[in-house]
């Protein structure tokens, strides 16, 4: 077996109540690494051509937390998140940093994969005896804060009492969803350690749709052993000198940028992306780390960029509430684009995001949908019951709770910000989905391309498989492979691998697994590979959404209207660059015009059987 | 037991007196211990990973002699061996498994002794020895020595939770092997306030 993985997947089915043990052989292995890209594989190989007709959050759907190879052996661990998703219905590796990863391997196992649906809620338990389905009655409706202190509590007490001579057992890692994924809220988010979430993809409401709440492990054995063990254990030594060099993640995290972004690159959103810029420094970082941060370096397992930043606010009417920094994403999506710009409301908000288990970007998006209909008159204080005024936290709160609830006007923005555009067009009569803010389906991270200041520009989300994700972005075709599509596929931090030499994280991937692998034939092999096979799954869609190529794989309307204000005022996504780089970027991936997968790139990259789906949509 | 220069005298006699006491060899300096400062832990476990590379030759954190408690998020609590002035955990074992180090007076065990029945847990207040998950035998913190490893890569990554001090004036009497829930739920009230109260 190649080095850093545990060497078999646990293969939950809730609906027979059955669990056995997977393997994939070394040889599937090193073709798709692990998370994202086996995740796809997975899915690819036990949906097949039912792609289209099957339901995201229906029992056929496969749920799929996997680790990669070099987690926990390479600095920042993290879990990958997958399945077809309900938002783009492809699928997308949506990562998020916790000791579950850790556990999950020193268990024995390098992921887990859930099939069918469970008649009433359940969690997965998942320790060094393998995998065992747990009630879960009286964790269902509780918030992310609950359900962490009451699974601890009995997973501690219950591991005890198995094995009570061995000293005091720590606490589990666990992965966990809150009211907005039981209540299938479609973007919801899995969420883990109160404030990290896997968030795009809207997997918390495929937990939620299988009755899963939670996956719980705690391993005592050793983490796998690699291929390579002295070269790695040295190479772990420079990889986290790196990471120490004094610099400003380390410093602050991304918890300064919630003004800077607006101010410097004028490319955040504000009041649902009406603008990107803002120049509020009562917004900034130094008025929320000098009144709320109370932990200043706070990292997750094996991570020493430490960009995390805990807030708590001790006084006042959001007393109690507990969250990082937020950091940037936070600040804008729970921020700038509800028009708040008070800290301590925007810590409030992202807590409570947090805490219900929506996705802190994908959800308030929705939330800010609403407030410019609401500003625009189309969605009436009578549709909402309540007044949605830009800012107004109290409003917020409400909002984000019925939508978890799915409760009112939540049931319908619980489809998500594109889906329900199209239920509130068909209902007042009025196109509204030019106010969405998204690409195939998923809602665009915190970072504007008008401006062209920041690292996302023309393509970045247009092209991208993984649609509105910032933490993966079409660039040329080519360097993001080996970037966040590779990240995503050994299950790591992305900020524990920027600024960290390329060819030294290579040479760890090949000290690990023993592969002969490069940053050369990830970029040439593996990762189009991966890529390929999520943009064919994507292609096939369905069953409620079928992406059309080409007018699909583009901006939101609101990218093409000119920056309304600030240093860049005018300035918008060049279409011309769009349509040229997109090109492009499909033929250096050896896709078609329209972006479908050419028959000899499938031959060559080894996903032959996909051609008789992939045939059907070219024209 | 040869007594050195500099090196405070009450406790050394006591445990002179008390326990068996046996060097572990190379190492010159004065008793040590390891000073924790929980609210500067950032969580990273990178001292779990150094420590059970140098006892178990490979990445292990669950046989790592220093163990992170994280019982909610942001109360990151390293736990590990305080070296009581009395070492009920020495007192207590059957089969006379566990010494001191007469040079950093670190607790040592001896596995082929040492019967995993688990005394040594019960009798320390703070629980800190476990049952390696391997051989099943009592894990008690070493100090690598005399140049722990755990205190090296804190230091280099700057957050310095875990500080090495000499022995001096009652130093030893500041530290005291504790529950890491009881020190978690201290932890919360002072980080969370009111809240603190309840997420534990």
């Amino acid at each position: 077996m190649p080095g850093g993985y545990a060497g078999k997947f646990l293969d939950v089915d809730l609906t027979r109540k059955k669990i056995e043990d997977t393997k994939y052989d070394d040889e599937t292995l090193e073709a798709y690494f692990g998370g994202r890209g086996l995740a796809a594989k997975i899915l690819w190989d036990r949906i097949g051509e039912r792609w289209p007709e099957v339901d995201p959050l229906g029992p056929d759907n496969i749920f799929i937390a996997l680790t990669g190879p070099m987690t926990a052996i390479y600095p920042g661990a993290r879990i990958c998140c997958s399945g077809k998703s309900p938002v783009s219905n492809g699928t997308v590796g949506s990562t998020a940093s916790t000791e579950f990863a850790l556990e999950l391997k020193t268990a024995g196992y390098d992921g887990v994969i859930v099939t069918g649906r469970a008649k009433d809620p359940v969690y997965i338990l998942v320790t060094d005896e393998g995998g065992e389905i747990r009630d879960a009655g009286h964790l269902w409706g509780k918030v992310g804060e609950e359900t962490i202190k009451v699974l601890n509590r009995e997973v501690t007490a219950e591991l005890t009492k198995r094995k009570p001579g061995v000293g005091l057992w720590r606490e589990p890692g666990m992965i966990y969803i809150g009211p907005a994924g039981e209540n299938m809220v479609r973007n919801a988010a899995v969420v883990t350690k109160i404030c990290h979430a896997a968030g795009y993809g809207g997997y918390g409401s495929v937990m939620g749709s299988k009755n899963l709440k939670a996956i719980v492990a705690k391993g005592r054995g050793k983490i796998p052993e690699v291929y390579a063990p002295e070269a790695v254990k040295l190479m772990w030594k420079k990889v986290h000198e790196h990471l120490m060099k004094p610099r400003g993640m380390r410093r602050w995290g991304t918890g300064y940028a919630g003004w800077s972004v607006g101010a410097e690159t004028s490319s955040e959103p504000v009041r649902n992306w009406q603008e990107e810029w803002h120049d509020e420094r009562r917004f900034g970082g130094p008025r929320f780390e000098n009144r709320f941060w109370v932990k200043k370096y706070w990292a997750d397992f094996n991570c020493t960029t430490s960009c995390m930043k805990i807030s708590c606010i001790k006084t006042g009417r959001w007393k109690g509430d507990i969250t990082d920094m937020p950091d940037y994403e936070l600040q804008a999506y729970c921020g700038t684009n509800l028009g708040i710009f008070d800290p301590e409301d925007n810590i409030h908000i992202s807590a409570l995001i947090d805490n219900l288990g929506h996705s802190g970007i994908n959800g308030p998006n929705t939330m800010g949908f609403a407030a410019e209909l609401y500003q625009r008159g189309i969605l009436t204080e009578e549709d909402l019951g309540f007044k949605l005024e830009w800012g107004d936290a109290e409003a917020f709160t409400k909002l984000a709770w019925l939508i978890a609830k799915r409760e009112g006007i939540g049931d319908i923005l619980a489809e998500g910000t594109y889906r329900a555009a199209l239920k509130i067009s068909e209902m007042k009569g009025v196109d509204v989905t030019k106010y969405v803010v998204h690409v195939k389906g998923i809602e665009i991270g915190a970072h504007g391309t008008r401006s062209d200041e920041d690292y996302t520009h023309d393509i970045s989300y247009a092209a991208s498989v993984q649609g509105g994700d910032h933490t993966s972005v079409a660039v040329d075709g080519y360097s993001e492979l080996s970037a966040a599509v590779f990240t995503d596929c050994a299950v790591f931090c992305n900020f524990c691998f920027y600024g960290v030499p390329q060819e030294l994280v290579f040479d760890f991937a090949k000290g690990v697994t023993g592969f002969p692998i490069t940053r050369e034939s990830w970029r040439r092999e593996t990762g189009p590979r991966i890529v390929t096979l999520q943009k064919a799954l994507l292609l096939m869609g369905g069953p409620d959404v079928f992406w059309e190529p080409i007018k699909d794989d583009d901006n939101p309307p609101r990218f093409y209207e000119p920056l309304p204000s600030g240093p860049y005022k005018g300035r918008t996504t060049d279409r011309e660059l769009v349509e040229q780089k997109r090109g492009a970027y499909f033929e250096t991936l050896g896709w078609d015009e329209r972006g479908v997968p050419r028959n000899e790139t499938l031959e060559r990259l080894g996903l032959g059987d996909l051609e008789p789906a992939m045939k059907k949509l070219r024209k | 037991m040869i007594r050195k220069p500099g090196a405070f005298t009450k406790n050394i006699f006591i445990r002179s007196v008390l326990v068996d006491i046996k060097t572990s060899g190379g190492y010159m300096g004065n008793p040590i211990w390891i000073v924790r400062d929980y609210e500067r832990c950032s969580g990273c476990r990178r001292c779990e990973l150094a420590c059970s590379m140098h006892h178990e030759g490979w990445m292990w954190p669950e046989a790592s002699r220093i163990r992170v408690f994280m019982p909610f998020p942001g109360l990151e609590v390293p736990h590990l061996c305080a070296q009581c002035d009395d070492y009920p955990c020495v007192e207590s074992c059957p089969v006379e498994a566990l010494t001191v180090d007469e040079d950093t007076t670190a607790v040592l065990v001896d596995r082929e002794k040492c019967t995993s029945c688990g005394e040594c847990i019960d009798a320390c207040p703070g629980k800190v020895p476990f049952l390696h998950p391997g051989d099943n035998k009592a894990t008690i913190c070493d100090l690598c020595g005399g140049d722990p490893e755990c205190v090296k890569v804190c230091h280099e990554a700057r957050y310095d939770a875990l500080q090495l001090v000499e022995e001096g004036m009652s130093v030893q009497r500041k530290l005291f092997a504790m529950d890491p829930l009881v020190v978690a739920k201290d932890l919360a009230i002072k980080l969370f306030g009111e809240k603190g109260e309840e997420v534990i």
